[in-house]
């Protein structure tokens, strides 16, 4: 008798499908991320230097984006232009634009040169990249609805580019309505979701073990652990 | 182990020694520092804000400027009348990358005439005055080379005029051209043909294509454009007014306009979008592009890196 039919068997099989489509979901879940990954409270010992601070720069400055840019969705697009204090949250708005594409371009260059795509790691690239890609997408729209004579200037040199590829058929960036809802709903939740992802797979894959590096012996190990604070 | 053994079996992070790290912490840490230094910059430098230019700005502030334009919509010579999809369909007009022509292939999608949308519409809206009526009666009336004759005789003797002043062209045979531009400059410069050309014939409107390219076809757009460096051999669109730093990542889209052979060629937008969506593919791809993916391996960067590790190593 094989061990599936047995009894053993049949209730190893039945904890297996508790809870359905939801308790399998869980259970993937937690086998892939499980808590000590997700939220660690420690790292590898070469993890240990300041490059490392630019991902977590990185995600604070687009927090802060999000945040100013909600703080001037509540009074609508035309309210900077009247308002000393809207004229301030619109600042707060741009400078953290421009922090968080600083953060992000030093935080790529040094994930470039660890070459952080080794060990099963394209995939953390590839959803870093396209947030870049992404989040150069969601400035420029955000240049294109600031109702001045920048996004009168932007839009009308970038029309060309997009006609060209044919892209501006459907994408007219001197549509106001329509880039707004590109900058303000869009964008933000491809940007939002693909940054969410990107981080689920710095924790589940862990932070990249320097170039040629070999892992320590397990006695070796113990030994470095046992000296840790 | 051999090394190319090694390079496709990376080390478990979790086999490493480890140190105490507390990620809520320093997510915290980075948070509070940068939302001071956004609030710090923000309060110090503030952003820019330049008025936008209104066709009763552009108007009033070069009104022979206006009146040319104007012409050029009427005679269908204008850029935007010349300008091929997705505006309309001028034989032989759009971008190519070879022979590829996906600005014609995506076809006509966002249809502008420019002689009824931005002159004979608005005229007809607004009250007229008899001579309007009339001089729009005999536009109608006329067959399209008759038109075609007028405009052109009038753009050329605007430009003939001491600084294309319709006041100073020489007598000649206009037709009804000079009345509808004349009415089409007062609406403009009473601030009604903002209004018209943005509603349509609606109430709620957020598409401002129609006043945009009307804009963008005279030529005081592009001249207060290049007095606050942003002309497209300025590196254009990637600075903003003032001295803010814009959008300093787009310098590679915009560095291709500035050398040949894209700056010479009249495909120059497409090639230059196919180029960048290649380097970005090429940028999304790295870690499968044998040479590029190496480069960290040859720079050697990554031991100033990992130099506390490597230290350890010896």
């Amino acid at each position: 008798m094989s061990d599936s039919a047995s009894p053993s068997g049949n209730a190893t099989r039945d904890a297996k499908r508790v809870g359905g489509w939801t308790g399998a979901a869980r259970r993937y879940a937690v086998r892939t991320l499980p808590p000590e990954k997700l939220l660690p409270d420690t790292q590898p010992a070469y993890m240990a230097s300041w490059i490392y601070v630019f991902g977590v720069l990185t995600v604070s400055s687009l927090i802060v984006a999000v945040a100013t840019g909600c703080v001037l969705a509540l009074e609508g697009p035309g309210w900077w232009h009247a308002s000393s204090v809207g004229k301030y949250v619109n600042s707060l708005h741009l400078w953290s634009v421009e922090l968080f594409m600083f953060f992000m371009v030093i935080h790529l260059w040094g994930k470039f040169f660890m070459a952080a795509w080794r060990g099963r790691r394209a995939m953390t690239w590839m959803t870093g990249a396209v947030c870049f890609l992404a989040s150069v997408g969601t400035a420029f729209t955000g240049y294109l609805v600031q109702q001045n004579f920048d996004s009168q200037w932007i839009s009308g040199q970038a029309k060309d580019g997009l006609n060209a590829v044919g892209i501006g058929a459907w994408f007219n960036v001197l549509d106001f309505g329509q880039m707004l809802m590109w900058h303000i709903v869009l964008l933000p939740l491809v940007l939002g979701l693909l940054t969410a992802w990107h981080v689920l797979l710095v924790r589940r894959r862990g932070i990249v073990p320097p170039i040629d590096a070999l892992a320590p012996e397990p006695d070796e190990q113990s030994a470095a652990t046992a000296v840790q604070p | 182990m051999s090394r190319r053994t090694r390079r496709a079996a990376e080390p478990d992070p979790a086999a490493f020694p480890t140190r105490p790290y507390d990620l809520l912490k320093e997510f915290t840490i980075a948070l509070v520092a940068v939302a001071v230094l956004t609030a710090g910059l923000a309060a110090l430098f503030s952003s820019p804000d330049e008025q936008p230019i209104t066709l009763a700005t552009w108007s009033a502030a070069t009104p022979n400027d206006f009146t040319a334009t104007a012409v050029t919509e009427l005679g269908g010579t204008s850029t935007t009348a010349q300008y091929g999809p997705p505006y309309n369909h001028t034989p032989g007009a759009g971008q190519k990358i070879g022979p590829v022509g996906l600005q014609r292939a995506a076809g006509v999608r966002i249809p502008v005439d420019t002689a009824e949308d931005f002159v004979l519409r608005p005229l007809r809206q607004a009250p007229e005055p008899a001579e309007v009526s009339a001089a729009l009666t005999a536009w109608t009336a006329a067959p399209a080379d008759r038109q075609q004759a007028w405009t052109s005789a009038y753009s050329d003797a605007l430009g003939k005029a001491p600084d294309g002043d319709p006041a100073k062209v020489e007598p000649g045979d206009y037709g009804p051209v000079p009345v509808l531009t004349s009415r089409l400059l007062a609406l403009a410069q009473a601030g009604a043909l903002d209004g018209q050309l943005l509603a349509q014939g609606r109430f709620y409107q957020t598409d401002y294509t129609r006043p945009m390219l009307f804009l963008n076809d005279g030529t005081y757009l592009a001249d207060q454009a290049r007095a606050q460096h942003l002309a497209g051999d300025q590196w254009g669109m990637m600075n903003e007014t003032g001295n803010y730093p814009g959008q300093a990542w787009l310098w590679l889209y915009t560095f291709w306009y500035q050398i040949d052979p894209f700056k010479t060629s009249k495909n120059a937008d497409a090639l230059i979008w196919a180029l960048m969506a290649v380097l970005s593919l090429a940028f999304v791809l790295v870690p499968f592009i044998p040479g590029v993916r190496s480069i960290p391996r040859w720079t050697k960067v990554y031991r100033l890196i990992w130099r506390q590790h490597y230290r350890g190593q010896r």
